[in-house]
């Protein structure tokens, strides 16, 4: 199922499934991602919208336990080659996740963070004011930059996150329910910032609001659980991928469309 | 409509063993019984624990004051920088000697169980996690927190002492000895409230595994570990038995690390206190002063530091 839609592809995922020791969590996916727009991954909880995310950076190794099988293509190379460094792959994937979650440092410290383990040489302090302003944080911390990033606000801990993420210069943002964690005005302050940032980068993003993905994405995924019935096992499955506006208003399959159309989930 | 439990005793009748259930016409809240036993109970457990942690205090106080009231008499400048004279019945010198042990073995033995005991913990947290080494050293730092620390003694008398002789460097490898476990657990326990989150973040900005520990790991752990790592100082700081057997004790002021026995502050006031003359007693109360100061200095220092770096809300 490919969205049917120009755009130069990022990610090509390939019969991915994911394991996590013997359970398996998520189930044969294939899709494409395009750059330059915003990707989001519906679905109910448990159907491995999270998992599916962090198969696109390589977060998914760090959970003990965790297997993935099939092919995630990044501009046609597999990121899960045997020569490919996760490192590496994280530093061109950044992700923000779905807690706020600030070093324990400055606001400036946060920002730098990234820059300084990459061994950028280039001017720090222009580091951070380009890459607030982006994040849309510029005016309301440019005063305390020395401050503890504990102190901000939820909204502007997320929008610091971003900051952070962008700071080093990533090729796609993943994000894992960015907003669900915020009130419904710092939520409409994050949307904003993605639509900003979708002219420079590509965005993956996760949740289960569906008002949110019909709002700000291009194209959608719908991921759904398949129950066995012997066993009781689950483990997701990608269901339906297109154009937003198709998934929203003529989805092709049944469950889709009981799940947009508010019937379940 | 019920509020409250209903664990099959008969509803209806509310002033029975619930105070829930529903409340009958005619009576009023305030004249349930259990309601009245429960407030009681709770006042008699208030004073228990209020009394339990007064018994605490008023000990600790009174060590204080003991030490404080007799040490004081010849707690002087000449106690703080001259050495002990070579009878415990002539008056005047101090503890110099015993101060300057204290310090160099103390030193030595943190310096090397300090830096092994943190990166011992850290192996346990990021890298060793369940595997049988892990265990292992899990296990083998429990025994040896719970190891009288005689027995250290007696290991490093055996081992080093028969061969090289009492000195300063046989004392520093009891004292790191003793302090590596409480290093070790101490600091595995604060790594391990480090949030993944935070691992997390770090990851995803694309930070080696050595980096995230270097740069986010360690600082936020930094005020617990050094809590950790204070006491384990002031634990040190505090043995006789194990510098009996390795530092021996001496008279005289030395900076020799080995070939030579070695006096300590410990040890300066076990001789001092167990000797039939009231100037050497006395000394040995100024010394106990001393050395309650420096282990009072060392847990304020390790409070601050705790306290200057936040690392949550």
């Amino acid at each position: 199922m490919v969205g049917g839609s120009s755009g130069k592809l990022v990610f090509t995922v390939n019969n991915l499934s994911v394991h996590y020791g013997r359970n398996l969590a998520l189930k044969d996916v294939n899709m494409e991602i395009r750059s330059q727009r915003i990707t989001a991954i519906i679905g109910p909880s448990g159907c491995g919208k999270s998992t599916l995310i962090r198969c696109l950076n390589r977060m998914n190794e760090l959970i003990p336990g965790a297997r993935v099988s099939g092919e995630v293509l990044y501009h046609g190379e597999d990121i899960y080659g045997p020569s490919v460094d996760p490192v590496v792959v994280r530093r061109h994937i950044g992700m923000v996740f779905q807690r706020p979650n600030p070093f324990p440092k400055s606001i400036y410290e946060n920002i730098v963070f990234g820059a300084k383990i990459n061994g950028y040489k280039g001017d720090m302090d222009e580091l951070v004011e380009r890459s607030l302003r982006r994040a849309a944080l510029w005016d309301e911390v440019k005063g305390k930059l020395k401050k503890s990033a504990l102190d901000l606000s939820g909204g502007q801990q997320q929008r610091l996150c971003i900051a952070r993420a962008i700071a080093v210069e990533p090729d796609v943002i993943v994000m894992d329910e960015p907003a669900s964690a915020l009130d419904p005005i710092a939520t409409t302050r994050i949307e904003d910032l993605m639509q900003e940032l979708k002219r420079d980068y590509s965005i993956v993003i996760v949740t289960h609001n569906m008002q949110q993905a019909a709002r700000v994405s291009d194209e959608t995924a719908f991921l759904y659980t398949e129950v066995d019935e012997k066993t009781s096992d689950r483990w997701g499955i990608l269901v339906e991928f297109g154009d937003t506006s198709q998934i929203f208003t003529r989805p092709r399959d049944k469950r889709t469309e009981d799940y947009v159309s508010g019937r379940f989930g | 409509m019920k509020a409250g439990i209903d664990d099959g005793l008969a509803v209806g009748n509310s002033c029975q063993r619930w105070a829930g259930g529903r409340v009958e016409s005619g009576i009023s809240l305030g004249q349930c019984r259990p309601t009245r036993r429960r407030v009681w109970r709770n006042r008699r457990n208030l004073v228990l624990v209020i009394l339990a942690a007064a018994v605490t205090v008023l000990l600790v106080g009174l060590i204080l004051y003991y030490i404080v009231s007799k040490g004081i008499g010849a707690m002087d400048w000449e106690f703080l920088t001259s050495s002990m004279p070579f009878s415990f019945r002539r008056e005047g010198g101090g503890f110099l000697n015993g101060l300057v042990g204290t310090a160099l073995m103390v030193g030595l033995a943190s310096v090397v169980s300090i830096p092994l005991g943190i990166l011992a913990a850290i192996y346990l947290v990021e890298y060793g996690g369940k595997n049988w080494l892990a265990k292992l050293i899990r296990f083998f730092s429990d025994v040896m927190t719970g190891v009288p620390s005689v027995f250290v003694g007696l290991f490093v008398y055996t081992a080093l002492v028969i061969e090289f002789g009492f000195g300063a460097l046989m004392g520093a490898a009891s004292l790191a000895i003793i302090m590596m476990p409480i290093v070790v657990r101490s600091t595995e326990e604060m790594l391990k409230l480090v949030p993944q989150e935070l691992k997390d973040a770090s990851f995803a900005l694309g930070a080696a595994k050595w980096q995230t520990i270097v740069r986010v790991v360690l600082p936020a752990a930094a005020p617990g570990i050094s809590t950790g790592v204070m006491l384990a100082v002031a634990r040190a700081a505090g043995e006789t038995a194990p510098l009996i057997l390795t530092a021996l004790g001496s008279f005289q002021l030395t900076a020799k690390l080995w070939g030579e026995p070695m006096s300590s502050l410990t040890l300066a006031i076990f001789d001092g206190a167990r000797n039939p003359f009231a100037a050497g007693q006395a000394r040995a109360w100024a010394g106990a002063l001393e050395l309650l100061l420096i282990v009072l200095v060392l847990t304020v220092l390790a409070r601050l530091i705790s306290s200057r770096s936040r690392t949550t809300r």
